[in-house]
């Protein structure tokens, strides 16, 4: 097989010669975070701000809290023109259509959203949650992402997934209908996944797929039943070289299939990356809005880091009597934003801007462990300004990331 | 106070094995002689300090004086010395023994005799003590009095058949023990209450409160406060700030006579300017002769010590001076090295005494320290004649002008059951051990063994605990210096020697344990970006290899717009855990490594 051409990841994509549908320019942006703390049932591997709330919500109140937390960013933020919207979560196909669209119409009352932007919403893939799918376009979405996690309904079961393959197969079909961009996940290094029969399952992926595919290996995060359950020994997933092999081949695999990995665990065609996630690993401002979420906003001269309370019930209460739910704000020094750019930075396929590094940090990168971590043919530079990791770079990012940063 | 007729007074140490009972044996006579009142009694009362009662261990010689009022309707003063059991502190043993004429020998009875049983009353049938023996535990299910007889009869040749059984655990049998002590030890012997003052120096130690305190035992005449004092071995003078003894409150009382034990304090700076075993006696009107007196402990294991932090250095040299105050058999002096920078060559009786000091500097001086591996003094005959004695293996001189190295020789006893023999005699074996004697009392079994102390401070003691599953014991003394075959090893991680983790072995032992070295530094030394030879070498020959491979994988798979405050204060993390880290060449080497590499045993 011809490996496909890769275009140079320095040019913006929409200057690759092909048009950009994600409207990226190549500058870091401005994205607007909304999240949705709500789930049908909490999966075992999964430490995101998810509550069940059997006896339901009350979606009016929140749709009315997200649009008085929306107003309290923008006065922080100021006024800017958006580059993106995300709605995550949790699970956000759970909202109901007018609740999605009362808050993308708050957004677009408070800055200005241009026309086609990227609209993603997060979408879980059961029959119930794709029946609102139409709603959900009709609201504004443009792009959706499910979490499709696995391709066969024994590691769906293992994953604690309440989908089938067959309903996860509808659904992508119904968003490939409705919405113009389609993306969905999986989780990869399941305990004993095999190379060969990972490597069938990620065809299979890919043959479904649009244009965009986020692959993640699967992480054992404290606190979760899976961390519980390897203390105990009784779950392995792979590591060191055999997560090394899975990794390395669904690089292969991607970049066969014209989805090569623009960030570590994101494939897609060229200009069709997230310009939402973009803007995060460009370390560009976003607002963090919703319990639990977090932002990182320019006001005057300082950066500003945001967190919301992550209790629903208690950011509710608190965006009540004080018309935003920050529990937690954080001016950050040169230091820490240069470290927060490095660590997001390197993780895209089109590395960092040393320039922009250095105006930020007010320091040069250390050029002995430049130069050392280039002999090992770990990080590159391209052209004039650009540092960035080669492959086998990657795979070791956060030990790169922790010998620049010192 | 002085008022006791001597024939009213008995002076005895209650020796054992470790762990048979001394200190709760020590709590029962305290209590049934009312020398303390219930509300203030505690657990092995004596072990006073932090570090005795956590690790339920005496560390110390601990004395304290009772008032007994006996069956015979008289009333006694008894003066009774805690000592440890632990063969690091053997020193505090036989000067304990000095002070008194007999002594109370603790057998467990669920245990029988043990290492430091034989060697402790040996050094108490050396001093000339009446023994009364006691078999305690008897509370316990496993307890075999008539066993254990039989064993102290035939092993170390005592009469069992007056052996008094109790619990010091729940006081059965301590009535006994109190009446034997009047009935069977000696009062002191002679004691002219007139003649110039004769007194022993026991013990010193440093009290936050009141300085220097000087244990004495007064052999003639009196000791009283205001009195001009000299200290016969050092002509060091002093009046006398405060007479007292130890009920285990301190009480002062107006002087000390004949036979009595009891402590002065007298403005003395520094413990080390007291000398145990030195004659006090009085500077205008002095005694003829001296007490024969002992010989100073003296330091066998040596390490280095280093603060984790650079920064700590001065602390340290504070906490180290300080400790020193309080306790003379500990030596220091500077060093410094490539891998852990400035820190202090130390001197110990032992591991346990080692392991201790440090401890109790990291503790009471709130110091993070790290330790090299513990080594002897080796005795070198340069080609050119000089005499050189090495503390440290990273000053070894260049082989080629050294003519014969020699090293420190003990005499090992250990007791142990049978069916762990052949395994105990293979370690002894594989650490050049002589064997010299092997017995049987019933099922357990004797064995005296000559063995190169190098061998031992390596990791002998955890080795014998655990194939013995921890039933044998251990009991050793110095015998001298023999010459031996010894070469330097060094560790080159990456092509950098590691000057800490360099060390004096037999050439018969230096491929297995560089072998040992490697093969634990692999597992220790984290992945780096890129492979790591690690390396043992004597000169220029590399004996031993291992290779730490590179890091293959180290990557978060998912990190969004949430997740960088929290990568963030990761990174932060892994930057302190840098500064933490010593650097050799472009390896980085968590201090935790090498505390776990210089560990003994394993
Ligand atoms: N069952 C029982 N346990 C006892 C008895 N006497 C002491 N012990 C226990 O044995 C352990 C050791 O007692 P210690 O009095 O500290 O022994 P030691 O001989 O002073 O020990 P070192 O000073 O370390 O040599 C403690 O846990 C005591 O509680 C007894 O008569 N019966
Ligand atoms: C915000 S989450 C959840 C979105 C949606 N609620 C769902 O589960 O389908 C986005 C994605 O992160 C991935 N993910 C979550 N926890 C993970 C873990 N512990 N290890 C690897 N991937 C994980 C899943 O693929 C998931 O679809
Ligand atoms: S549905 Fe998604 S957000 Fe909810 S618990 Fe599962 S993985 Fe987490
Ligand atoms: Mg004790």
């Amino acid at each position: 097989m011809t490996l496909p051409q890769i275009p140079d990841p320095r040019k913006p994509a929409n200057d690759a010669g092909r048009p950009a549908i994600n409207g990226d320019d190549g500058t870091p942006g401005f994205g607007v975070y909304l999240h949705w703390p709500f789930c049908a049932a909490k999966c075992p591997y999964c430490d995101f701000n998810s509550h069940v709330r059997h006896g339901g919500v009350d979606q009016s109140a929140y749709a009315a809290a997200f649009q008085r937390e929306i107003a309290h960013m923008r006065a922080l933020s100021g006024p800017r023109e958006v580059t993106s919207i995300f709605i995550g979560g949790g699970t956000p196909s759970l909202m109901d259509p007018e609740t999605v669209a009362a808050v993308l119409d708050a957004v677009a009352g408070a800055w200005h959203v241009p026309e086609g932007i990227e609209i993603t919403m997060e979408a879980n893939p059961s029959s119930v949650e794709a029946s609102r799918f139409r709603g959900y376009r009709a609201a504004g979405v443009n792009r959706v992402s499910m979490g499709v996690q696995a391709l066969n309904d024994k590691d769906l079961k293992f994953l604690g997934r309440l989908h089938s393959v067959t309903e996860a197969l509808t659904a992508i079909d119904l968003a490939r209908e409705i919405f113009p961009r389609m993306s969905f996940d999986l989780i990869y290094a399941r305990p004993d996944q095999k190379p060969d029969h990972w490597a069938k399952e990620l065809e299979q992926a890919i043959a479904l797929a649009a244009d965009h595919l986020s692959l993640y290996q699967l992480t054992i995060e404290e606190g979760t039943p899976f961390f519980g359950l390897r203390q105990a020994g009784k779950l392995h997933v792979p590591d060191g070289e055999h997560s090394a092999e899975l990794y390395e081949l669904t690089q292969d695999v991607t970049a066969q299939y014209g989805l090569p990995a623009y960030e570590i665990s994101n494939h897609a065609r060229p200009g069709a990356e997230s310009r939402h996630n973009l803007t995060y690993w460009r370390y560009g401002d976003y607002a963090g809005i919703g319990p639990g979420a977090h932002g990182r906003l320019k006001t005057g001269n300082l950066k500003l880091a945001t967190a919301t309370e992550r209790r629903p019930e208690g950011w509710l209460e608190m965006v009540g009597t004080s018309g935003h739910g920050i529990a937690e704000t954080e001016e950050l020094d040169a230091v820490t934003q240069s470290d927060e750019m490095l660590l997001m930075g390197l993780r895209l396929t089109e590395g960092i801007d040393l320039d922009r590094w250095k105006k930020l940090s007010g320091r040069d990168l250390d050029a002995d462990q430049v130069d050392f971590l280039t002999s090992l043919n770990l990080i590159e530079r391209i052209g004039r300004n650009r540092l960035r990791c080669t492959p086998q770079g990657m795979l070791v990012l956060d030990a790169v990331v922790a010998d620049l940063a010192f | 106070m002085t008022d006791t007729p001597l024939s009213h007074i008995r002076n005895f140490s209650i020796v054992a094995h470790i762990d048979h009972g001394k200190s709760t044996l020590a709590d029962r006579l305290i209590q049934s002689t009312g020398s303390i009142e219930q509300r203030e009694m505690k657990e092995q009362i004596l072990d006073s300090m932090d570090i005795e009662r956590e690790r339920g261990i005496t560390i110390k010689a601990q004395t304290v004086r009772l008032e007994y009022d006996a069956e015979d309707g008289q009333h006694y003063v008894l003066n009774l010395i805690d000592t440890p059991g632990h063969v690091d502190f053997a020193y505090e043993v036989s000067r304990s023994l000095s002070a008194c004429e007999g002594s109370l020998l603790v057998v467990d009875a669920s245990q029988g005799v043990e290492a430091q049983t034989l060697a402790n009353v040996y050094q108490a049938i050396d001093n000339n003590h009446e023994i009364v023996t006691v078999l305690n535990k008897v509370d316990l299910p496993a307890a075999d009095s008539e066993r254990v007889k039989e064993q102290i009869e035939e092993v170390i040749g005592l009469d069992a058949s007056d052996a008094i059984p109790i619990s010091a655990k729940t006081g059965v049998g301590v009535p006994d023990v109190l009446e034997a002590i009047v009935k069977r030890l000696p009062a002191p012997k002679t004691g002219d209450p007139n003649a110039p003052l004769k007194a022993l120096l026991v013990d010193s130690w440093y009290d936050a409160y009141l300085g220097v305190i000087v244990l004495v035992r007064i052999i003639d005449g009196k000791l009283r406060k205001g009195q001009q004092i000299r200290m016969m071995g050092t002509d060091a003078r002093y009046p006398v700030d405060r007479v007292g003894v130890i009920t285990p409150k301190m009480v002062m009382v107006p002087d000390l006579g004949p036979g009595e034990i009891g402590f002065i304090t007298a403005s003395i700076k520094e413990v080390a300017d007291t000398r145990v075993g030195d004659t006090i006696t009085d500077d205008k009107k002095p005694t003829a002769e001296a007490l024969p007196g002992f010989k100073p402990a003296q330091p066998v294991v040596f390490c280095g010590i280093f603060p984790i932090d650079a920064a700590d250095f001065e602390d340290l040299r504070s906490a180290v001076g300080k400790l020193r105050l309080n306790d003379a058999s500990f030596s220091f002096e500077m060093e410094t090295s490539a891998a852990l920078g400035f820190g202090f060559r130390c001197g110990f009786l032992g591991l346990l005494h080692l392991e201790i000091i440090q401890e109790r500097l990291e503790r009471e001086f709130n110091l993070d320290l790290i330790a090299t591996a513990p080594s002897v003094v080796y005795h070198m005959t340069m080609t050119n004649g000089d005499q050189l004695d090495l503390h440290n293996p990273a000053d070894m001189p260049d082989v080629v002008k050294i003519a014969a190295i020699e090293e420190p020789w003990i005499k090992a006893t250990i007791m142990t059951p049978d069916d762990y023999l052949g395994a105990i005699l293979k370690l002894c074996q594989e650490r050049r051990g002589l064997q010299i004697d092997l017995s049987y009392v019933g099922s357990r079994a004797m064995v005296t063994y000559e063995l190169p102390l190098n061998e031992v401070v390596f990791d002998f003691y955890d080795r014998l605990k655990s194939i013995s599953k921890g039933y044998a014991s251990f009991d050793y003394h110095i015998i001298g210096n023999r010459e031996g075959d010894l070469v330097k090893m060094s560790i080159l991680v990456n092509e950098e020697p590691v000057d800490a983790l360099s060390m004096l072995v037999h050439r018969s032992a230096a491929e297995k344990r560089g072998r040992a070295m490697c093969e634990k530094l692999k597992e220790l030394i984290p992945r780096h970006m890129f492979k790591i030879p690690v390396q043992a070498a004597i000169g220029g020959r590399v004996i031993a290899r291992e290779t730490i491979a590179a890091l293959r994988k180290d990557v978060t798979a998912k990190c969004y717009g949430g997740d960088a405050s929290r990568k963030r204060k990761l990174l932060d993390k892994q930057k302190a855990g840098k500064k933490r880290m010593r650097q050799f060449g472009k390896v980085e080497i968590p201090q935790e490594a090498f505390i776990e590499a210089l560990k003994i045993g394993e």
